[in-house]
């Protein structure tokens, strides 16, 4: 099977931090990467460069046989490929479902400048892909609550939501669980995904909580210092030494220390 | 916008424009005058939802005003209609090539590189002979479908011209918020980044708001140059930018008609001011703005509609 999104050679540096190096990744349709990693590993440089936030300073991205290296954010995400954020971007001023319909709206208008003059906002098809990314979601109770006003649980799902109103192929998730309570973060989970896999979407997500990256993932890809040390089935890459010593060892003892400074101060 | 609406707004110009053989003939110049001022203040309210006020939005007022005084000058062209569009032409042509680089800036510094290309026409005006220089030029009198009107006649038809233009304005501009462009705004107030990450691009949105803003500030100049029969260096400086953000703040960026009405307003305050107080009828504007923003913060237009709960109403609030 020949792979949706291909990464080869990949390599991001900020003057002297080497963020990304040597990094090569196959995706095949369909499946759902875990991306683990300690702080500072390079987790978001690499969704950064594959969304086009970030211009890689070497190697190439391909999806669908198509190089997109250093395409801006939103002709990647035309093409197919859609994120959502470590810390969730939506419209603060808008109700839930206006946020919903700016998302549909625009993905209905062609994502063009001129399209979006020509097509009104409000019509009946972009309400009702609205109302039913609010039920495929379940957040529809918060329909008309101000973002502002949301649980982060709800706006990291409301975030999500949106990014995939233009019905990517692809969608990379930067800590979706993140600020979310452990009671709640496996129903979170199970929502989105409950959500995407009904569209058949090849979901990659940054993740700390090895418990989760377990259950839902069916590939990690471990980070270390830039690079992707451990790739493969759950079981496998986490059993590996490295994966031990240097991700899941840092994650028992941040646990404490909470926010593994260690790592961090590196950074 | 409904039809209904439409119809209602076209019954409401088409009542005042019955009205003028019955009106003074200074208060229909005034009207005619405040509708160019109007007219502008519509584009400065699409800019504003986006959170842009530009101090110089002169520069495309300008751009109208001399485009009609040096077609007619330099072609011999009379024809209103003609010449009201060159110089949306013109405005949308200017504004098209500095949105380039005005559509990349935000918040202080959109405001005062917006300034700064006023200030540039407004020296190129003053510099230049062959533009008429400090003194302006005269315009010559306009002609509707090859007649002349003369006297009160040509106050009348440059009247019901204003009216038309008003008409459209509405229309157009009422379209263009009902759009998902136009409705954008308040999200690229909100969040640029999400919005671009929706597969849309901030800049070139921004760059069309300008756009549109520039050829209703172009049709206004062009409205203003016919009515005034004058075009001079003044109508670029930056007091003409900031009388038009002080009719915009006045209207609120919540209705279009308020654009209009707060206009009106704005020109009849400062007749009244300057026969008032003819040294200091700054002070009776300004204290008409300061009024304006402690108690009625989001405009005239807020106290007209009801809140709606739409994306529109939200940004209006
Ligand atoms: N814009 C930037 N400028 C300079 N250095 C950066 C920039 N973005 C990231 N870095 C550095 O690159 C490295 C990788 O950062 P990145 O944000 O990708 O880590 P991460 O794995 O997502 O961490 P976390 O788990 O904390 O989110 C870090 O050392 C970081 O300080
Ligand atoms: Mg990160």
């Amino acid at each position: 099977m020949s792979a949706l999104l291909s990464v080869k050679g990949l390599e991001k540096t900020f003057g002297q931090v080497v963020a990304a190096r040597d990094i090569d990744v196959d995706v095949p349709q369909g499946q759902t990467v875990g991306i683990i990693g300690a702080n500072g590993a390079g987790k978001t440089t690499f969704v950064n460069m594959i969304t086009g936030h970030l211009t890689p300073s070497g190697g190439t991205i391909e999806f669908e046989g198509r190089d997109i290296t250093g395409l801006p954010s939103r002709k990647i995400m035309r093409l197919g490929i859609a994120r959502s954020f470590q810390v969730a971007q939506v419209f603060p001023t808008f109700s839930v479902l206006e946020n919903l319909c700016a998302a549909t709206a625009i993905a209905r208008s062609g994502s063009s400048v001129v399209g979006a003059a020509l097509s009104r906002f409000a019509s009946a098809e972009t309400s009702a892909d609205a109302e039913a990314a609010l039920d495929q979601f379940q957040i529809a109770r918060f329909r008309d609550a101000l973002a502002s006003t949301l649980p982060q649980g709800v706006r990291k799902l409301l975030d999500i939501a949106m990014a995939t109103a233009g019905n990517p192929r692809v969608l990379l998730l930067d800590e979706p669980t993140s600020g979310i309570s452990l009671e709640e973060k496996f129903g979170l989970m199970d929502v989105i995904m409950g959500a995407l896999k009904a569209r058949g979407t090849t979901i990659l997500f940054v993740e700390h909580d090895m418990d989760i990256v377990q259950r839902f993932a069916d590939r990690v890809l471990a980070f270390y210092d830039g690079t992707v040390i451990a790739d493969g089935a759950p079981a496998e890459a986490l059993g590996d030494e490295r994966v031990r010593e240097f991700i899941t060892g840092t994650l028992i003892r941040s646990k404490d220390g909470k926010l593994g400074a260690g790592r961090t101060s590196h950074a | 916008m409904t039809g209904l609406r439409i119809l209602l707004g076209a019954a409401i110009l088409g009542g005042l424009g019955a009205a003028a053989p019955f009106t003074p003939l200074w208060l229909i110049s005034l009207v005619t005058l405040a509708m160019s001022t109007g007219l502008v203040v519509c584009g400065l309210i699409i800019l504003w939802r986006g959170g842009l006020v530009p101090f110089g939005q002169a520069l495309f007022f300008a751009t109208g005003a001399y485009t009609v005084a040096l077609s007619g000058r330099w072609f011999g062209v009379t024809d209103a209609f003609l010449l009201i569009a060159l110089a949306v032409i013109m405005a949308v042509l200017v504004a098209f090539v500095v949105g380039f680089l005005l559509a990349q800036y935000r918040e202080i510094f959109f405001a005062m590189l917006s300034l700064a290309l006023s200030m540039i026409l407004y020296g190129v005006l003053v510099k230049s002979e062959t533009l008429g220089s400090t003194d302006g030029i005269n315009v010559a009198q306009a002609s509707f479908f090859g007649m002349m009107p003369r006297g009160p006649g040509y106050t009348f038809a440059l009247f019901w011209l204003a009216l038309g233009m008003v008409f459209a304005a509405w229309v157009g501009v009422s379209a263009y918020l009902g759009s998902v462009a136009g409705q954008l705004a308040g999200a690229i107030r909100d969040n640029e980044i999400r919005v671009e990450y929706l597969g849309i691009s901030v800049t070139r949105l921004v760059h069309l708001k300008l756009t549109i803003s520039a050829a209703l500030a172009g049709a206004g100049g062009a409205l203003a140059a016919l009515s005034i029969s004058h075009v001079d260096p003044q109508m670029a400086y930056w007091t003409t930018s900031g009388g038009f953000v002080f009719v915009t703040i006045l209207a609120g960026a919540a209705s279009v008609p308020a654009a209009f009405l707060g206009a009106l307003l704005f020109e009849i305050v400062r007749t009244i001011a300057v026969a008032l107080l003819p040294g200091g009828w700054q002070l009776i504007l300004g204290s008409v703005l300061l009024l304006t923003i402690l108690f009625v913060p989001e405009g005239l237009g807020s106290l007209m509609i009801r809140k709606r709960v739409t994306v529109s109403g939200r940004e209006a609030a």
